[in-house]
């Protein structure tokens, strides 16, 4: 047995899978049961603590759901995985394990315009208190921290605009801080960026886009890249203090690198009960077996798009990273040199009333409020996706009301190109 | 050896070689990481030894507790201590006075000392620093990937069932060894912050 590291594309197919043991399938089958028998008293007793390796529950574990937990750890460079239902349970997940009420989160500003919901309102509802700061400027992070700082949260390529986050300028601040680093790395997918090499402690994705790949399943994963520890002065009590759910169990000192996904699995994912259908991991995985292939053919034609556009009498703007004269083009260049993406932003001359007529022209793109499907999207952010929003909050997470945001699919750009050029023209 | 990251063929050989380990601190507690990494070694087949002064008289799983290393009276493979860093030393102490020595010294996730582990690969020992053996066999067997861990292991062969007292086969392909890059370097940034 030789000590090799394969390459992206053959853990994008293999990592986590093996022929069933007892028929021998070689697709992962979907292991659609809610629970499992145990062997005897004895066995099951080890299960519910913690002891023993092994199936229990579906809201708790599931074989076709381990698969797609393994294959997403091994494509960022983590050490294990939680699948849970969608993007959003998994955010609630990790901040449960790290906030306790009356604790404070920084988030960057721009972020997909749900999860700014979901930071303002329900988390608030919580008593975890979100503090924004500008990812542009990595001093408002420093600035944002207090004793009560628990977490960072960026999105390594960001929403709506496709702006990229220096993630190692942010480590640097978390690291001083003592917080573990969140990446949320949807937008670019592991084949992009890896946000663990560039110092996440934990990353989160919306399965739902790029992963999943093709607008059919909902699903949300968290990755822990264990990295952090969370023994220091009882800051994390979720990981470092005995557990009574679980007899007194510490679950860093028992599960010690991967003992954030554990928490996560048997504090969260139990307790709040946000579990991932199997089905829908049996469609994930399928669809990671080819993201190499897509993710590579959305990035292509995303640059052809965002050029022809930039070239367009009727377009005021494109935010694409991947324009030379992109403001984010530097950072595109170090984090995500095989592409900076394929979802971005324009703004058209004519404003809102532009924008609502191009969307109402277009015949292929898709009007629709999802990113990272197969096929190309448009979207309005200012009066869907970011509606929530005040004027000058929208203004500043690149969302004005001139602005359209495009999700670019896998189709062949000439065609993409043509209805744009149809759409803007007419 | 470097104790910074561990290439999975050196684990691989450990667990695939040894037959009998003392376990140093093995708690009768069964909500004790040391308990059920003692249960979980002994039901994959190993020849399991609890070693623990406190308890003598007493069995864990039907294994008689002995005092000492000294006091276990045949040669082990493996000593694998359930202590804190600073109780280390002594116990290598210890074992480096037995006859035949031992072939690996092993010590738990969370325990490191380098001392230690110097003195006792200057006699030929193998070491291992803070892993568990339980989550290394589980590992390298894919047995942990059922929650949801990374094994960075690949196999295209028909998993196994496991069932009680089964050797389960480590003889995975590997993905570059031990842990994730990220988190050795942690580790070893966390060893050199003292």
């Amino acid at each position: 047995m030789s000590d090799r590291l394969p390459g992206f594309s053959t853990l994008a197919v293999h990592a986590g899978a093996q022929p069933d043991p007892t028929t021998g399938a070689r697709a992962t089958p979907i292991y659609q049961t809610t629970s499992f028998v145990f062997n005897d008293a004895d066995h099951a007793a080890s299960l519910f603590g913690l002891q023993a390796f092994g199936n229990i529950y579906t809201r708790i574990g599931n074989p076709t759901n381990a698969v797609l937990e393994e294959r997403v750890a091994a494509l960022e460079g983590g050490t294990a995985a939680l699948a849970v239902a969608s993007g959003h349970a998994a955010q609630v997940v990790i901040l449960q394990q790290l906030l306790q009420p009356g604790d404070e989160f920084i988030a960057a500003r721009k972020l997909y315009g749900g999860s700014i919901n979901q930071f303002t309102h329900a988390f608030k509802s919580f008593g975890w208190n979100v503090v924004w700061a500008d990812p542009d400027d990595i001093a408002s992070f420093e600035r944002a921290v207090t004793p009560r700082t628990k977490a960072i949260f960026i999105e390594s390529i960001a929403n709506p605009a496709g702006s990229i986050t220096d993630i190692e300028a942010i480590s640097t601040v978390a690291r001083k801080a003592g917080v573990p680093l969140i990446v949320d790395n949807t937008l670019a997918s592991p084949y992009l960026i890896r946000p663990i090499d560039h110092g996440a402690d934990i990353v989160v994705h919306s399965l739902t886009k790029f992963l999943g790949g093709h607008g059919n399943s909902l699903g949300g994963i968290i990755v822990d890249a264990g990295t952090f520890d969370w023994s220091t002065d009882g800051k994390y009590p979720m990981l470092s203090e005995p557990r009574p759910e679980y007899h007194g169990i510490r679950l860093q000192e028992t599960f010690g690198n991967f003992a954030f996904a554990i928490a996560c699995r048997v504090l969260g994912l139990r307790d709040l009960g946000p579990a991932l259908s199997p089905f829908n991991a049996f469609m994930i995985l399928t669809g990671i077996e080819t993201l190499p292939l897509r993710m590579q053919k959305h990035c292509d034609n995303a640059k052809a798009v965002a050029e022809f556009l930039a070239g367009h009498p009727a377009v005021a703007s494109v935010s694409y990273a991947g324009l030379a004269n992109d403001k984010y083009n530097q950072l595109a260049r170090k984090y995500a040199p095989k592409g900076a993406g394929a979802v971005f932003t324009f703004s058209l001359k004519g404003g809102y009333d532009a924008g609502v007529s191009l969307v109402s022209k277009l015949q292929l793109f898709s009007h629709l409020a999802n990113v990272g499907d197969t096929r190309s999207l448009v979207i309005h952010p200012a009066s869907t996706t970011h509606s929530q929003l005040d004027d000058a909050a929208k203004v500043k997470s690149g969302a004005g009301p001139d602005v359209v945001r495009l999700s670019i699919g896998i189709e062949d750009k000439e065609d993409l190109i043509a209805d744009l050029e149809q759409a803007l023209g007419a | 050896m470097n104790h910074d990251a561990y290439p999975d063929n050196y684990i691989r050989g450990i667990l695939n070689s040894v037959k009998s380990i003392a376990m140093v601190g093995a708690s009768p507690v069964n909500v004790r990481p040391s308990y059920f990494a003692f249960k979980y070694l002994a039901q994959r087949g190993y020849d399991m030894i609890p070693v623990n002064p406190g308890h003598v008289g007493k069995e864990l799983l039907g294994k008689p507790f002995v005092a000492s290393l000294s006091d276990i009276g045949r040669p082990v493979d493996m000593i694998d201590i359930f202590r804190n860093s600073s109780h280390i030393m002594p116990v290598v102490e210890e074992a480096l006075t037995l006859d035949p020595l031992p072939k690996v010294i092993w010590m738990q996730l969370g325990a490191r000392d380098d001392a230690a582990a110097a003195k006792a690969e200057s006699v030929g020992i193998k070491v291992v620093m803070n892993r568990c053996p339980k989550i290394e066999y589980g590992r390298l067997s894919s047995e942990i990937s059922w929650m949801g861990v990374n094994s960075r292991t690949l196999s295209s062969k028909r998993a196994p069932v496991p069932t009680q007292g089964m050797r389960l086969s480590l003889n995975r392909m590997s993905m570059g060894g031990g842990d994730t890059a990220a988190s050795d370097r942690a580790a070893k940034n966390k060893t050199e912050q003292g």
